[in-house]
């Protein structure tokens, strides 16, 4: 019988974090956050009982530093852990140093994780219990008739990788026998100049296939139930955004035979705690094995709408030995629920991650609608973590209105003037395809290619957004008072030469307001055509402005140089053009700048260099990507200004190249 | 404190037809300022903007901070006479980084920005302001000099301009300098003269002498900007205190330098929260008479300009041709000095008590002036009207408060004196455009001047040509009639401006706000009171 637990220790940062939190709180408990340098001020630290650094913002020295972890435990007497997900979660040397520890890992058994943490062991362990898994063999040195043999077998199309391998080398798809043999011999090639290892491994090859799992749970008295399914089809860059539960493809039947087959796969590795088994489900409703993740999911909320239940609680319950509160037949599935993943990036940008600053968080209070976010008003994104900020879960009796009500939630959300992927996920979600459930892996790809993911703006919507800007800024300076009566008016002339103003760069274009205001409220808008713009209210967090006889309320935030306005036509940031121009800035020519906040990587010049147009200068990490910075012009490195290791920041000159005639 | 009440009918024939009126003087001003701006026509503001040069309004907007009014001092300076509209000078109160100033820019476009009588008058009269006001002062400037074929007119008086500058600086009032272009021979010592200077690169050109009076006197053989651009005066001669880059960064630097003065206003008044009238101020336009021979209420008046139309009259019974009380305007207690007819002794005594009454207290007056003189006859002599005007203008004279001057309708003989017309230094005076000034009303002076003809003819025992007297009155009658017109007044910043009779109180924020620089402090003595 594992301790009694009092005080758990969340070994995790951002939404997941809080969201444990929440449930340690409701059942009682103490509870202790641990968290770097870079979340010194985060909200899971804030909501804590009690907070421990661990350490610098990288991960490797903070959340995936096992010693500083188990430290912070024993400071504060924590006797179970929660390690969320990522980070630790899957790692089963945590799992054991937290037992060897006289702590209880609020997860699955130590040889449960390691068992699944090898996706080819895994697939072995499935098949020998019966699950199903995706068709497949190894050829090895397996002569041409044979290995056409075993892809008959398997079944066209057949996708050919290298054993050794990865990153798309030596990857072939083969549709039908006759390119096989061609196919084979070019794979081999490939793979034994990458990897000096010719082995080839077969596998049936899906072309739309739906991504379905099923989240099952046991307890240490031998008993595993599954809680239905989820469909994580949607996905971009091999991650899910948009899950769902239940799957518009599972019928009750299907249910059951996926459920049968994820408690199997659980009993057969001996379970306890929650894990999701994944499927891959082809248009016939067949479905194979793909892996088991022995922790919570980050899309577990849809499957606690549909069923009512709190998998955190359950968790807490399991570790502490209690046995599972309900059995299979006592599971309900109520209405539909769906989840959005609200993340820090650039759809247009291949989903390029982006930081700054969350000057603006506002989300609408809707019935059936959940926020688990990781970020409030005046976070920052960075570049050591994952960028997703918050998902938005919305739960209603039917899918229509599930989706109706999610949609409602992401565009009421105030949220900037970081980007973020929230307009491509209303994309997604007014999709006649979603709308008709028709989803697979590659949905994005197919109805939404790069083009088409810049939110759409209008010069009409624009010129709103800034006179709102405009003038929640003009009450902003009069609040902020001067040497006059607040009472003289704004602006005053008694020889008008123009209006007063204010520029924004809204979407790289210049906006200009001209207005002059009138006794009262009122302001004279000029432009073509003119407007009159009322003010009915306004403080720090908004303005409520009537423009040509149309009221609407704008939440506004400020930071440094920018601003985010907020309301019913969608989310606008506006950098104010600034009265005073800074002094004419370097001249860079071919050089570069850094787009983002990041480590340099590698640095591949010197000063004195002579680079061609388009040659890589240097190498620039971010949000766990590598961006090559090159040359804009052929020339002469004059400066190179900073070196392997160092962060930088936006716009931070990286190298000074000196322009030559080609 | 008693809410006025109003008894104005807006359908009567008077109202309708002074709002007529005054409309059409509102047009007639407004057409007159757009003409004050457009500078020195369009082809010099064309070749002006082509060099990459700033116009002086935009100058201005860009000095001043965001959102603050500007209230443009004698902005028709020079109406009617051979010189540019305005004076070639724009000129005016605002807010600079947080701090009120008085800003003055030459028109570059007008004749090089070259100073003429007129733009002499208004320079000196912004000087004026920034002493009693204690407000710092901004030269936007890029001047030619004295327009050459005016300098006797210019040059003596002028002088005083630069005297003018470093005893503002001694009374510790900061003078600033920004150097856009020309500023050469005499006009060098406004830069000179300045607390802090600032000239913009391959803009500024300060020396006494240029290039040809160089070689006239020396033979030296030099161009401007060794001579004196901005680059030498801020690296070698020490006449510029900053560098700027280009125009927008010359005016930057000004906003940081005001920024850096640790500015403090002196006066202190009681300030209560602002109420704004009760009543439309767009009724003043019917209320009061277009023609100032036609009398009108000015409680009407006060009314639409008080926080709250509250007022509390002093002595309402008594003197009732002057009406004197107390209110806030713009949440600042002021004393009201308003006529409501002809100063009789009662009335002069009662604005000589209530004037010293506002000095006790340290309360700023609102002077509003709609007078047509002091009461005549033998009645009035043997009851000692002169010794009675003498005390109201006793007072007025040495009062120390500021006073601020409103011209809503006549201003004939010593009233004006009495009521703090422009020769008794009021810190502003503004006027309506119905306003008429002169040292009696037209048709009064012709009359009398008619009268003078005929007993001179009576004693010399001639003929008295009943048609040529006839003709003498009209033409008389006419010249003073143009002569005491608001235009001809203003463009002799006889006052400071004319102004929309419904901004009269938003100008009256401003110059109290102003005033309020300053240590306001009543007079602990007068003169002699003749009793």
């Amino acid at each position: 019988m594992p301790p009694a637990i009092r005080k758990v220790l969340v070994a995790n940062r951002g939404e997941i974090a809080r969201r444990i939190l929440r449930t340690v709180r409701a059942l009682g408990l103490a509870s202790v956050a641990v968290h770097s340098d870079a979340d010194a001020r985060a909200p899971h630290v804030v909501e804590a009982d009690e907070a421990v650094r661990i350490g610098p913002a990288p991960g490797r020295d903070s959340y995936l530093a096992m010693d500083r972890i188990l430290e912070a435990a024993r400071a504060t007497g924590a006797d179970a852990i929660h390690p969320g997900y990522g980070f630790l979660s899957e790692n089963h040397e945590f799992a054991a140093r937290v037992a060897q520890a006289g702590l209880v890992f609020i997860g699955p058994p130590v040889e449960a994780i390691r068992r699944m943490g090898s996706k080819i062991g895994a697939k072995e362990i499935m098949a020998a219990a019966g699950v199903p898994v995706v068709p497949g063999a190894s050829l090895a040195d397996l002569p041409l008739k044979e290995s056409l043999a075993a892809a008959r077998d398997i079944g066209f199309p057949i996708l050919i990788k290298a054993s050794a391998g990865g990153g798309g080398k030596g990857m072939r798809i083969v549709r039908e026998e006759a390119a096989f043999a061609e196919a084979i011999a070019t794979a081999r090639r490939e793979a034994e100049s990458a990897f000096g290892d010719g082995t080839l491994l077969i596998e049936r090859y899906f072309d739309a296939p739906r991504h379905v799992e099923i989240q099952i749970f046991g307890d240490a008295h031998g008993n595993v139930i599954h809680l239905g399914e989820r469909e994580c089809s949607i996905q971009r860059r091999y991650q899910k955004i948009v899950e769902e539960a239940p799957s518009p493809a599972v019928d009750a039947a299907l249910r059951g035979r996926m459920g049968e087959a994820a408690v199997a796969a659980a009993r057969a590795i001996g379970y306890v705690g929650a894990g999701t088994v994944e499927f891959i489900v082809d248009r016939e409703g067949a479905f194979y094995f793909l892996e088991v993740n022995t922790r919570l999911q980050v899309e577990h909320p849809v499957t606690e709408a549909v069923t009512g239940l709190d998998l955190v609680r359950w968790q807490i319950l399991v570790a502490g030995g209690a046995a599972l509160p309900l059995a299979q037949q006592e599971v309900a599935l109520r209405g539909h629920a769906i989840e959005a993943r609200l993340y820090a990036e650039d759809p247009a940008a291949d989903f390029l991650p982006a930081t700054g600053a969350v000057a603006l968080w506002r989300p609408l209070d809707l019935p059936g609608v959940r926020y688990d976010s990781g970020v409030e008003a005046g976070s920052e994104v960075g570049v050591h973590y994952d960028p997703l900020l918050a998902k938005v879960i919305a739960h209603a009796p039917t899918r229509d209105e599930a989706i109706r009500l999610l949609r409602r939630a992401l565009a009421a959300l105030g949220v900037g003037p970081i980007m973020t992927n929230r307009d491509f996920l209303l994309a997604v979600l007014d999709h006649q395809a979603f709308a008709a459930g028709a989803l697979h892996t590659h949905f994005i790809e197919q109805h939404l290619p790069p083009e088409t993911r810049r939110a759409a703006r209008t010069p009409a919507h624009d010129r709103i957004h800034a006179i709102a800007a405009a003038l929640w800024e003009h009450a902003a300076r009069r609040r902020a008072g001067g040497p006059l009566p607040q009472s003289v008016p704004s602006g005053w002339r008694n020889n008008r030469w123009r209006a007063q103003d204010a520029s924004y760069v809204l979407g790289g274009e210049r906006v200009e307001v001209r207005y002059v205001a009138e006794p009262g409220d009122g302001f004279v808008i000029e432009g073509e055509p003119p407007a009159r713009a009322l003010v009915h209210a306004v403080d720090t967090r908004g303005i409520a402005v009537e423009i040509d006889g149309v009221r609407r309320r704008f939440a506004v935030a400020a930071i440094r140089d920018a601003l985010v306005v907020h309301g019913p036509l969608g989310t606008a940031t506006l950098a104010p053009v600034p009265r005073f121009p800074p002094a004419e800035r370097e001249d860079l020519a071919g050089g570069c700048l850094a787009p983002m906040t990041g480590i340099i990587r590698e640095v591949r010049v010197k000063e004195g260099d002579a680079v061609e147009k388009g040659a890589v200068l240097l190498v620039l990490e971010a949000m766990k990507m590598e961006h090559q910075m090159i040359a804009r012009d052929v020339g002469i490195v004059k400066q190179v200004r900073v070196e392997v290791g160092q962060m930088v920041d936006p716009d931070e000159v990286l190298v000074v190249v000196e322009p030559r005639e080609a | 404190m008693e809410v006025l009440r109003t008894n104005v009918d807006t359908r009567s024939e008077t109202y309708r037809h002074n709002r007529e009126g005054f409309l059409e003087q509102i047009t007639l001003l407004n057409e007159q300022l757009a003409l004050a701006r457009e500078g020195g026509g369009p082809k010099y503001v064309k070749r002006h903007v082509e060099r990459g040069k700033l116009m002086a309004r935009e100058r201005i907007e860009l000095l001043l901070d965001r959102d603050s009014p500007f209230l443009e001092i004698a902005p028709l300076c020079a109406w009617g006479t051979e010189f540019a509209l305005g004076g070639s000078v724009v000129s005016g109160i605002g807010v600079v980084s947080g701090v009120e100033c008085v800003v003055t820019a030459n028109e570059p476009t007008i004749k090089g920005g070259s100073i003429n009588p007129y733009g002499a008058l208004k320079t000196g009269r912004t000087m004026e302001i920034c002493a009693q006001n204690r407000m710092p002062i901004i030269n936007l400037t890029e001047s030619g000099g004295a327009d050459l074929p005016f300098q006797s007119t210019i040059f003596v008086p002028g002088g005083r301009g630069f005297r003018e500058l470093t005893r503002r600086s001694r009374e510790r009032i900061p003078t600033i300098c920004l150097v856009f272009g020309s500023s050469t021979a005499g006009g060098a010592y406004v830069p000179g003269m300045s607390d802090y200077v600032v000239m913009v690169k391959n803009g500024a050109k300060v020396f006494l002498g240029g290039p040809p009076l160089v070689k006239m006197a020396i033979h030296e053989e030099v161009d401007e900007e060794t001579l004196g651009g901005a680059d030498m005066h801020s690296r070698m001669s020490g006449v510029s205190d900053y560098l700027a880059q280009d125009e927008r960064d010359a005016i930057r630097l000004g906003r940081e330098i005001v920024a850096q003065l640790n500015w403090k206003k002196l006066g202190w008044s009681k300030r209560v929260p602002v109420e704004e009238p009760l009543y439309d101020p767009d009724e003043m336009l019917g209320l009061a008479s277009i023609d100032v021979r036609k009398p009108f209420d000015v409680k009407e008046i006060i009314a639409r300009i008080v926080d709250g139309s509250r007022f509390h009259e002093f002595k309402p019974t008594y003197g009732t041709t002057l009406v004197t009380g107390y209110a806030h305007v713009h949440g600042y207690p002021v004393g009201i000095l308003a006529n409501n007819g002809i100063l009789f002794s009662e009335s002069s005594e009662k604005g000589a008590q209530f004037i010293q009454l506002c000095n006790a207290t340290s309360t700023p007056i609102i002077f509003l002036q709609n007078i047509t003189g002091f009461m005549v006859g033998s009645r009035y002599e043997q009851g000692g009207i002169i010794k009675d005007g003498a005390k109201l203008i006793n007072a007025v004279s040495n009062s120390t408060v500021p006073h601020v001057t409103i011209m809503v309708g006549a201003s004939y003989g010593a009233g004006n004196y009495g009521m703090a017309g422009r020769a008794y230094d009021p810190r502003f005076v503004f006027s309506w455009p119905n306003h008429r000034i002169a040292v009696m009303g037209p048709e009064q002076l012709a009359g009398v001047l008619s009268i003078v003809r005929r007993q001179a003819a009576e004693r010399a025992g001639q003929p008295f040509d009943e048609a040529e007297d006839a003709m003498i009155r009209q033409m008389v009658q006419g010249q003073i009639e143009k002569e005491s017109y608001a235009f001809f007044a203003t463009a002799r910043v006889w006052d400071d401006g004319i102004i929309d009779p419904r901004d009269t109180r938003t100008v009256l924020g401003i110059s109290l706000s102003a005033a309020h620089n300053n240590v306001i402090e009543g007079a602990t003595g007068y003169g002699v009171f003749r009793m």
